[in-house]
């Protein structure tokens, strides 16, 4: 602006030539060459970290899908299962007998390396509570030989992968360095192996001494839940509201004040939200602690006003013109809402919904406070309601949790759990983008 | 079609706030060092009984206990856990919120250590009176109080590496900061003669104490509000950082980290269980002994939690790093008749 007035009387003093650069064209071409390579630059910085970042996820959160096993044939015998229910710590029991026989078992075959029965247990993940679930599902096979895959231990997985060496290894309860002769040996008879672990993705979340049991699927379920909450309260709620105060209500001071209250609430910070929900819906409204339908009443107040604020674009979107034509033809003011316009704004109503959940998806901060974050993910949901009101963690609850454990091979089972939320995340935005493709209507 | 799916929505939400039935599961919440101990005991107890595993929520023993105070009744906790003795006001708090009767259950010991790079400059052997010259805002030198003129540790002790002093401890929120105020810092102001010259100059016995517990602001000293893996990730970055960590987090670490020892006393299992080493102290859970016999399992959990095969040498807390009761007897005892505190 201030360009072209002062150097408007230069151009009309002299003869230019279209042919010929002007000191005045080549300035403002190499300015927007400039401004070109900008953006260019902005790209590719916003593309590096992008890159960056999906490798990182990729690289450290793969390993988190592969679990080392040991497979082994093991008997119990009617005895040993009677036994080891009689204690009080079962699980240890069990851990202890599996012990016993495997090293009897592969010292009767030879090793190469000696070894003892702390050898094989410093070696084993938490074994227990898989065989006596195991024994107590399935009573007839007590007494015949099972072929089990059972986790090995953390240490043992991270120096198959080649993180731990032997070198770092300092001589403890948890491993001696003796004991990688034997993981060597075991791994070249074919006893340790690598295998798929679908218990990461079906699982539960276990206790901190417990990597190889750990799983995220009970807190996919508690995603589910909540995500089902916020959609079913959200959606209609958010829209109902946007298409009174965009098409029906008067235009005043009163409505200018909840336009300018629902934009604020948009950018309030989730954790607010998080005390609000403690204070409102466990201390007053007695709702269980921990539950995904608190955790989803929650995280509905914070989608609600990005649900609101796009529903009213895409209305605001639709051309006059299609509810002028409807009440041309004598639709009342609300058949020409319902009939033409919504339908029209579906896409973007949708869009705006799908970036709402994506985004609360994502939410930890406010679950911290309705007792959402630990060990809660521990056992998958009986029903609907058990599911809405029993206490279950959510996916971004659960990678905080597990980032926060002192054994290494949590912090592998986060990465992983990352991967499994952006899928998660990826599938929703699919949805979305069908149904956008099936609603959507160009003129 | 919208206003269908709200009644509808309004329907599940008044049928479920109605159908809202007792609760079955044990809730648990409170110090981030306990938590790791309450989730394996949770965990195990989910496997070998046939009540639900109970809910452990981590947030610090402060939180804990305030939640713990809030009153009585389903929705709120069970059990607090903390790493430190509950204090005087909380128990005022709890009372004034209907929650008289406070089960005391101490599960054993936790070191704090004080830990670096393994491949960092050579922390090997501190005395309270290093760290108090390192960390605290004002140090003698010289016989004279002055604010704190050390950047490097060998600046005061020339057996200390020649390193920028920076250390990472636990922030206030955390039980461990007060172990390791009381235990190290004040330690260090009694022996540098710091306590004296701050009674020497005038202060009352109560603010010199509480001037012995200060640290320096001037970023030297970092609060760590986040867990142990926060403090071991800024030591990744900070080749010359020490950090405060607790027992068994540094035994689950050992190929990362090397550890100091205090005192001329190494940190283990053993030197805390015998109290050789100097930084320990106990861990705690609190059970509201009204909701015994109300939630089904906190009974047993309780029982199971203190037992000898779980809390007692050998058994997956000790594996996991905690250091066993002696008088774990004594804790059994309490929580089988329910003995409340006072």
């Amino acid at each position: 602006m201030t360009d072209a007035t002062s150097n408007a009387p230069a151009i009309k003093g002299t003869a230019s030539s279209l042919l010929t650069e002007s000191p005045l064209m080549k300035k403002r071409n190499a300015a927007e060459a400039r401004f070109r390579m900008y953006g260019v630059i902005a790209l590719c910085i916003g593309l590096g970290f992008l890159v960056f970042l999906a490798v990182s996820i990729l690289r450290n959160g793969i390993p988190a899908f592969t679990q080392t096993v040991v497979s082994v044939e093991f008997t119990l015998t009617q005895e040993q299962f009677d036994e080891a229910e009689s204690k009080m710590l079962k699980t240890a029991a069990y851990t202890e007998i599996f012990v016993n026989g495997v090293t009897a078992q592969l010292q009767e075959r030879g090793l190469d390396v000696p070894f003892d029965g702390g050898t094989i247990e410093r070696l084993m993940g938490k074994v227990g509570g898989d065989l006596r679930s195991f024994y107590r599902d399935n009573p007839e096979a007590i007494g015949v030989p099972t072929t089990f895959e059972l986790p090995a231990a953390s240490r043992v997985e991270r120096y198959l992968q080649g993180n731990l060496t032997r070198e770092m290894v300092v001589d403890g309860r948890f491993l001696e360095a003796a004991d990688l002769d034997v993981v060597d040996a075991l791994a070249e008879a074919g006893i340790i192996t690598s295998a798929f672990d679908w218990n990461f993705i079906t699982g539960a979340d276990t206790g901190v001494d417990n990597p190889g049991g750990a799983g995220i699927g009970v807190s996919v379920i508690g995603s589910f839940f909540m995500m089902l909450v916020v959609l079913v309260l959200s959606l209609p709620i958010g829209v109902a509201a946007s298409i009174y105060l965009e098409e029906f209500a008067p235009r005043n001071r009163f409505t200018d004040l909840i336009e300018v209250n629902i934009s604020n609430l948009a950018a309030v910070p989730s954790i607010v939200f998080g005390i609000l929900g403690l204070a409102v819906f466990i201390q007053f409204a007695h709702l269980p602690q921990s539950a995904p339908l608190v955790g989803g009443l929650v995280l509905t107040l914070m989608t609600l006003p990005t649900i609101v604020i796009s529903t009213r674009a895409a209305l605001k979107a639709v051309p006059p013109s299609i509810r002028d034509a409807a009440l041309g033809v004598g639709a009342s003011k609300m058949q020409a809402v319902f009939h033409h316009v919504l339908p029209l704004a579906m896409p973007g109503i949708l869009t705006g919904t799908i970036i709402g959940l994506a985004q609360a998806l994502g939410e930890t901060a406010p679950l911290l406070l309705i007792g959402m974050v630990g060990y809660v993910a521990r056992e998958y949901p009986d029903g609907f309601a058990s599911g809405l009101l029993d206490p279950n963690s959510a996916m971004p609850a659960q990678i905080y949790t597990w980032a926060a454990r002192s054994d290494e091979a949590f912090f592998e089972k986060a990465w992983g759990g990352i991967i499994v939320l952006l899928l998660f995340l990826l599938t929703m935005n699919l949805i979305a983008i069908l149904l956008r493709r099936k609603f959507e209507r160009r003129w | 079609m919208s206003i269908l799916k709200l009644t509808a929505t309004t329907a599940v939400i008044a049928l479920t706030a109605t159908t809202v039935a007792a609760r079955d599961n044990v809730q648990i919440a409170g110090s981030s060092t306990v938590l790791p101990y309450a989730s394996i005991v949770a965990e195990a107890f989910g496997e070998n009984f046939d009540f639900p595993a109970p809910v452990v929520e981590s947030g610090g023993s402060s939180a804990g206990l305030r939640r713990f105070c809030e009153g009585v009744g389903e929705n709120t906790i069970d059990i607090a856990n903390a790493s430190r003795a509950i204090r005087e006001n909380e128990v005022a708090a709890c009372a004034e919120a209907g929650v008289t009767d406070i089960i005391e259950v101490r599960i054993g010991y936790d070191g704090i250590v004080f830990a670096s790079q393994i491949d960092g400059p050579a922390f090997t052997a501190f005395e309270p009176a290093d760290i108090f010259n390192a960390l605290a805002p004002q140090v003698m030198v010289d016989g004279e109080l002055v604010d704190n003129p050390h950047t490097r540790w060998s600046d005061f002790n020339a057996d200390l590496p020649d390193a920028e002093i920076l250390a990472f401890i636990p922030g206030t929120k955390h039980g461990t900061r007060e172990v390791f105020e009381e235990k190290v810092i004040a330690a260090g102001c009694e022996a540098t003669g710091a306590f004296d010259a701050m009674m020497a100059a005038g202060m009352s016995e109560d603010d010199a104490e509480d001037a012995c517990l200060a640290v320096r602001t001037d970023g030297r000293s970092v609060d760590i509000d986040g867990d142990y893996t926060e403090t071991l990730a800024r030591l990744d970055a900070n080749a010359n950082a020490i950090g405060v960590f607790g027992l068994s987090f540094y035994e689950n670490n050992t190929d990362k980290l090397k550890v100091a020892e205090i005192s001329g006393v190494a940190p283990s299992t053993e030197t805390v269980a015998s109290g050789e080493y100097p930084v320990s102290r106990p861990l705690y859970f609190y059970i509201k002994a009204a909701h015994l016999g109300v939630i089904p399992g906190l009974q047993e959990f309780a029982s199971f939690f203190v037992a000898d095969e779980v809390a007692g040498p050998g058994g997956p807390l000790a594996t996991y790093g905690l250091v066993s009761d002696p008088e774990l007897a004594e804790t059994q005892n309490i929580v089988a008749n329910a003995i409340t505190m006072n």
